[in-house]
């Protein structure tokens, strides 16, 4: 455990009435960082998020809050606070009441309770909002309010469960922004649970790819996406290519029906792997100067880039490119050493 | 026009059952047996002022009593999976099907000076307790008729309140305690109100009850009502003034809980 660990979670077991959700999850997370939990639903997110927040006590493991064992502490006894899903607000009280109420329950001076609670309100731009109902708000100014509760009582550790999820696309961004910012001038740990790729990608210090239970990846956003550990991370981070190969010997790889040159080594000789190339790692060239030829199927414009679907050898290709082919045209394609991502074929889990 | 057509049949049915009964009520009230007009029948009342405050005693006992058993339980029960929810719903509601005759007459088996209970205690080389015909009897025979009509409001909307409401609470530093002072009675105001008056109205009006399991010491007003219309002292006019008293009493009690509640309560009714 390094010196900066507030987090740690030790062989974590969980199982609701005999069905294994996390069968022995263990993970640091460090202070004052942004860490993101990404993993299609139903993975264990959630579940691993209460087990921090106490409210769901494992059936083995344990889990350490700068150091110390809370495996046990009942969440009113932990430093940590959360943002549910749902906001989770309570109904009878105000805004100002809502974000006050951890405050009161530490009975401190009446006056500092306003300040705080005040300053908090603007800090997530609610000024002249503190004695509205909170059943009356949009679902973006309740999220706020939710934000604001947990923040004012200055956590160690503030998790957050798919706290945007209900919001749409253009509040989400500026939330996100928001989000990160107030992490960064408050310093706190952010412990964020997400299944969305892009918002993970683009807020996190720290990726943390989960599925079925198990931790896939740990890693900067760049390494989860440029350097994915196997296939359930590069298709889940984003559209892959994703075919099959034999690792022949160091820096060579055959896939796709001939050998390419790659920078991977370290692999058995003649190991079977997964190949991973990204859509917008091919270079599409006239069909003579192609490493590998293939028809288009179909071209879609997607703003930036055109989104073509190539047919090579009974594998359909996803490739970005910013120039049009014709549906039907023969094109070639060359894929770089460097764009050939190499990983162990994975296991059936 | 359409809505005022089809509450018809209510109205009608309002004015014959509820209305008239009423008005015959406050007829005999303030009439003699001769049909004169008197306030002696309400004056009378005076005489009979300790069963009225026994019966208030031991209502207020009741409905305080259901009030601490059903609300922990109906917490409880509010936060169990959906299909042990209507399992125990079911046990709730199963003995308000029996005969409510046959219920007490069940406790006055058990409490009886060589009842059940006793006779049990007798293996120990304990007692035998007085129990039957007495003041603590009657309360507990109300608690256990009446407490299902606790349970259901305090159920109703404690099933509304959002589990993750009650772990912001506790996530925010709620201890239980804590919790339920500052979030869960604020919340579930309305079937407070609702249960408080569904036991304390039956409970204060009650007979049978009083007089199976309290003997001839615990007597209470609904008692009393009853032998001046059906028992041998025979008196519509005093009958009548007793139920009124009892009456303007209750819905003041009502009125105060319901302004202290300030909620609207209907929809839990
Ligand atoms: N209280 C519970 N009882 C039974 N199963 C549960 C409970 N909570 C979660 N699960 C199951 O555990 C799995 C993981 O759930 P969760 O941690 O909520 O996933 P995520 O947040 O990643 O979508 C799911 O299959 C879910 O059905
Ligand atoms: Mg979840």
């Amino acid at each position: 455990m390094s010196n900066n660990t507030i987090i740690s979670l030790k062989d974590i077991v969980v199982d609701f009435d005999g069905e294994v959700i996390l069968p022995g999850l263990s993970l640091d997370i460090h202070d004052k960082e942004f860490v993101t939990f990404l993993g299609p639903s139903g993975c264990g997110k959630t579940t691993t998020l209460r087990v921090i927040a106490g409210f769901i006590e494992p059936k083995s493991g344990s889990v350490f809050f700068d150091g110390k064992d809370i495996t046990h502490l009942p969440p009113y006894k932990r430093a940590v606070n959360t943002v549910f899903q749902k906001y989770a607000l309570f109904p009878h009280l105000n805004v100002f009441e809502n974000v006050a109420f951890g405050l009161r329950l530490q009975k401190l001076p009446e006056l500092e309770i306003r300040s705080r609670v005040l300053s908090m309100i603007e800090l997530v731009g609610l000024k002249g909002f503190e004695r509205r109902n909170t059943t009356s708000m949009s679902g973006g100014q309740q999220q706020r309010v939710a934000i604001a509760r947990a923040l004012v009582n200055q956590p160690k550790v503030l998790l957050l469960d798919e706290p945007l999820g209900a919001l749409d696309l253009k509040l989400r961004k500026e939330m996100q922004t928001e989000l990160k910012r107030i992490q960064q001038t408050t310093g706190i740990t952010f412990i964020y649970v997400t299944h969305d790729q892009e918002e993970a990608l683009t807020m996190s210090d720290t990726v943390v790819v989960m599925s079925k239970g198990y931790i896939q990846q740990i890693g900067t956003p760049e390494d989860i996406y440029n350097e994915p550990t196997n296939s359930f991370v590069a298709d889940f981070i984003g559209e892959s290519n994703i075919l099959d190969g034999i690792m022949h010997r160091d820096f060579v790889v055959e896939f796709a029906g001939r050998e390419f040159t790659c920078v991977d080594r370290g692999f058995d000789k003649q190991e079977l792997v997964n190949v991973v190339v990204r859509p917008e790692d091919i270079e599409v060239v006239p069909a003579i100067q192609g490493q590998l030829t293939g028809v288009v199927k179909s071209v879609v414009f997607k703003g930036v880039h055109f989104e073509m679907r190539v047919e090579q050898a009974g594998y359909e290709w996803i490739i970005h490119s910013t120039r049009a082919s014709q549906p039907g045209e023969l094109i070639g394609m060359n894929i770089g050493p460097e764009e050939i991502h190499i990983m162990h074929r994975m296991e059936e889990n | 026009m359409k809505a005022k057509i089809a509450a018809a049949p209510y109205l009608v049915w309002m004015v014959l059952f509820i209305l008239v009964p009423l008005g015959v009520v406050v007829y005999f009230a303030f009439t003699t047996a001769d049909g004169a007009f008197t306030l002696d029948n309400i004056t009378e009342f005076a005489a009979y002022l300790p069963v009225f405050v026994r019966s208030l005693l031991f209502a207020v006992a009741a409905t305080v009593i259901c009030l601490v058993i059903a609300y922990p339980f109906s917490f409880m029960l509010s936060r169990m999976r959906l299909n042990h929810q209507r399992t125990v719903q079911m046990l709730v509601m199963l003995p308000m099907w029996m005969n409510f005759l046959l219920r007490t007459y069940a406790w006055m088996t058990l409490l009886e000076n060589n009842g059940l209970i006793n006779k049990f205690l007798a293996l120990f080389g304990l007692g035998p307790l007085q129990m039957i015909n007495t003041g603590g009897a009657v309360v507990l025979g109300m608690v256990y008729n009446y407490l299902p009509y606790m349970i259901l409001p305090l159920y109703t909307v404690m099933v509304k309140i959002d589990q993750s409401v009650v772990e912001a609470a506790q996530d925010l530093g709620c201890n239980t305690l804590q919790m339920t002072a500052k979030v869960l009675m604020p919340l579930s105001v309305p079937g407070i109100v609702a249960g408080i008056t569904m036991v304390f109205v039956p409970s204060v009006s009650t007979f049978i009850i009083s007089r199976m399991l309290g003997g001839g010491n615990n007597l209470m007003m609904g008692d009393l009502i009853e032998m001046q219309f059906l028992g041998n002292s025979l008196n519509y006019n005093l009958g009548s003034a007793m139920s009124l008293v009892l009456m303007v009493v209750v819905l003041i009690c009502m009125s105060i809980t319901h302004v202290l509640g300030n909620e609207d309560v209907e929809e839990v009714m």
